[in-house]
């Protein structure tokens, strides 16, 4: 809905290497938001319709690590006490990949031998639930950093919390946007003109932040970025 | 000291809009990680190994702990300790009172201790009409200010330096000296006269170790080496969850401990106390254990582990929600990750519901915790006990059941989406009360793409059939 154009370059780049991709029109939304507020019959729920829009799949690829967190480490939790479907969760779980870890652990490419029209300087935001969730490491880091044209600079505190954190930046914002100015001197003092990072969420905190401070600095989504190249490419 | 828990949104808005505190606390945490850091070689297998070593000596402990608890008890009693258990902060505070009177105290020095913040024991010594003064000196410059510490190690961590010397300057008569050490130096000089004066020496512990029944402590001042050997009486307050089996998993603790809450290899003074000496020192030592809710957390298996805690003040150190608001936003004893755990857990969710959502889950603190304490699992699992024991707020709950049955759907969800989208062409956010109103405060919204990806995916899709055929 806010970023429709991020799904539409993690297709593109599937394709691109001849990946089949297919888009279950079932799927709604994997059930963080209730269960990180507590309210795990809901959570429940909405975990069992992606069950049912997933059944067929054999890879599910997701840009954000915060969703593919939620799939591999939570729904166990909330089937714990249900073997049949959390049998079922267990094996979605292990066929569920974040996007930049799909490409570099799941199919083994590290260079997607694409060019940004223009040279372009990044700097990147590590999202805390791929990062420390999901152990994503350096795979969207490698996959820009051979992208021709794109150069990968620092970002002091990279791997610190934007404190967006879902229902926690509406509940407590001030607290919130604490966290997010600290995010975003950071930003302002990095020498990228653009913030490349993982997930949609930390995407909007930042932007948002930025926007309303008036700055020239953006964040964008790694997809989209790579997605770039992919024109050049051509 | 009263649980001011509940009013945690207000206490941090205060310290945010003050300024200095989150300026103060910043600084020193981030100094702080950055240590611990290197120490702790963070990040390489061999620190790895280090946590994981840790993790599983207090494991071992808490499986073991009610056996182990039997044989400290034994060990501690034959090296002359007299060993007393207190079930609740009142026995704990009783007990303590009991043991000055049978020696006629009415002087007392302390030396840090978060139980003893925990059961407010220097209010009831004060009430008793007993002398009492704190000898570490970030406690010490508390006491007179009247203030609590904030930090479970650097307890005077929200004052910068010069806040530091104007209260010395006003509280202690020092003249104005520039150098930090040398306003130590001051500080000392007036310390010694308290510690020959003291009747009797209170501590905490770090550690206490089963198979030869020792007290362990960790300090950086030598103020609890001071305060252990000079009164006549000494009294050490300790929880139940602080015992290891032996000396070997003392060992292993007592390096991650330092290293991940100061970066220090090891801390300036290191003590195992024996129990009494042959030639001098202190005549009686007591060892109270204090329960005080720590069995009640044991028997529920999902917080056993919060029991493992050592006490470094990695989790705060790192934490972006501690560093933004200093440790008195938590409106108790214990702030930071494993405060926002367990202070509802000892002092139960009614006092303390903003606490667990004080977390935006980021994981840092898990990752930092040399016993891989699971603090975010355990921040989820008391998130789900509030909406349980119905300290949920009404308008999200209600919102979460049609969020639920709008995820349900997906003819719904689109058309959710549809709606949403009409409504934000319309300007609905600036006349519908929205849940965003508080977000929208700091951050602009970037507002809905004229087409969906649903909408943009079916296009792709029909064109890429098209082409095949």
């Amino acid at each position: 809905m806010i970023y429709p154009q991020t799904g539409m370059s993690v297709v593109k780049i599937l394709e691109h290497l001849n990946v089949e991709v297919d888009f279950p029109s079932a799927q709604t939304c994997c059930g963080q938001p209730a269960f990180n507020s507590g309210y795990r019959p809901e959570a429940r729920g909405v975990a069992l319709q992606f069950m049912r829009a997933f059944k067929d799949a054999q890879v599910i690829v997701t840009p954000s690590g915060s969703c593919a967190a939620m799939v591999r480490h939570e729904y166990a939790t909330l089937f714990a006490d249900d073997p049949v479907r959390l049998a079922e969760v267990q094996r979605l779980a292990s066929i569920t990949w974040e996007f930049t870890e799909f490409l570099v652990d799941g199919l083994g490419i590290t260079d997607l031998a694409l060019r940004l029209p223009q040279p372009q300087s990044f700097a990147f935001h590590d999202a805390c639930h791929g990062l420390r969730l999901l152990g994503l490491g350096n795979a969207a880091r490698t996959l820009l950093g051979n992208t021709e044209n794109a150069t990968v600079c620092d970002l002091t505190e990279c791997d610190v919390c934007c404190g967006f954190g879902g229902l926690f930046s509406v509940k407590m914002p001030n607290v919130s946007n604490a966290m997010l100015q600290t995010k975003i001197n950071h930003i302002e003092a990095s020498s990228a003109p653009t913030i490349v990072t993982g997930d949609a969420s930390c995407l909007t905190q930042m932007n948002g932040g930025l926007s309303r401070k008036g700055s020239d600095k953006r964040v964008r989504h790694i997809a989209d970025v790579l997605a770039e190249g992919l024109e050049g490419a051509e | 000291m009263d649980v001011q828990s509940n009013n945690f949104i207000g206490l941090a808005e205060i310290a945010i809009e003050q300024g200095t505190i989150p300026q103060a606390v910043s600084q020193g945490t981030r100094m702080a990680n950055g240590r611990r850091m290197v120490a702790m070689s963070a990040g390489t297998e061999h620190g790895e190994a280090m946590r994981q070593q840790a993790a599983y000596a207090k494991r071992y402990a808490l499986q073991h702990l009610a056996d182990l608890l039997e044989e400290a008890e034994e060990r501690l009693t034959e090296n002359g300790f007299t060993v007393l258990w207190a079930e609740t902060a009142e026995e704990a505070r009783q007990h303590v009172l009991a043991i000055a009177q049978r020696h006629h105290i009415t002087r007392v020095a302390k030396s840090k201790s978060m139980v003893t913040e925990e059961i407010a024991l220097n209010d009831a010594l004060i009430e008793a009409q007993i002398e009492v003064v704190e000898t570490d000196l970030g406690e010490y410059l508390l006491q007179i200010n009247n203030e609590a510490p904030s930090h479970i190690v650097i307890p005077v961590i929200h004052k910068s330096k010069d806040e530091v010397r104007a209260l010395m300057q006003d509280k202690m008569g020092m003249p104005y000296i520039e150098d930090a050490s040398e306003m130590v130096a001051f500080a000392r000089q007036r310390m010694r006269k308290t510690f020959l004066e003291a009747e009797m020496g209170i501590t905490g512990g770090n550690f206490v170790i089963a198979e030869t029944g020792s007290l362990c402590l960790a300090t950086n001042e030598g103020n609890g080496r001071m305060v252990t050997t000079l009164p006549r009486v000494q009294v050490s307050l300790i929880g139940i969850e602080k015992i290891v089996a032996t000396v070997e998993d003392y060992a292993t603790l007592a390096q991650v401990l330092p290293r991940s809450g100061t970066g220090q290899n090891l801390t300036v003074y290191t003590n195992i106390l024996n129990g009494l000496s042959v030639d001098g020192g202190a005549e009686h030592q007591y060892l109270i254990f204090v329960d005080n809710g720590r069995s009640r957390i044991y028997a529920d298996s999902r917080y056993t582990e919060a029991l493992a805690c050592l006490r470094c003040g990695a989790c705060l150190n790192t934490c972006p929600v501690y560093r933004s608001t200093g440790g008195h936003a938590y409106g108790w004893v214990y702030g930071g990750p494993i405060g926002a755990v367990v202070s509802p857990l000892l002092k139960g969710l009614d006092q303390t519901t903003p606490l667990p959502n004080a977390s935006s889950l980021c994981g840092s603190c898990k990752q930092v915790c040399p016993v891989d304490i699971d603090i975010p699992r355990m921040l989820l699992d008391l998130r789900h006990d509030i909406i349980t024991q119905h300290h949920g707020e009404f308008l999200i709950s209600a919102s979460m059941k049609v969020w639920e049955q709008v995820n349900r759907s997906p003819q719904l969800f689109e058309l959710g989406g549809k709606m949403a989208q009409l409504g934000l062409q319309m300007g609905a956010d600036e006349w519908v009360p929205n849940p965003l109103g508080d977000w929208k405060a700091y951050r602009d919204f970037p507002g809905f793409a004229p087409q969906s990806f649903r909408a943009q995916w079916r296009k792709h899709h029909k064109e890429n059939k098209h082409e095949q055929q």
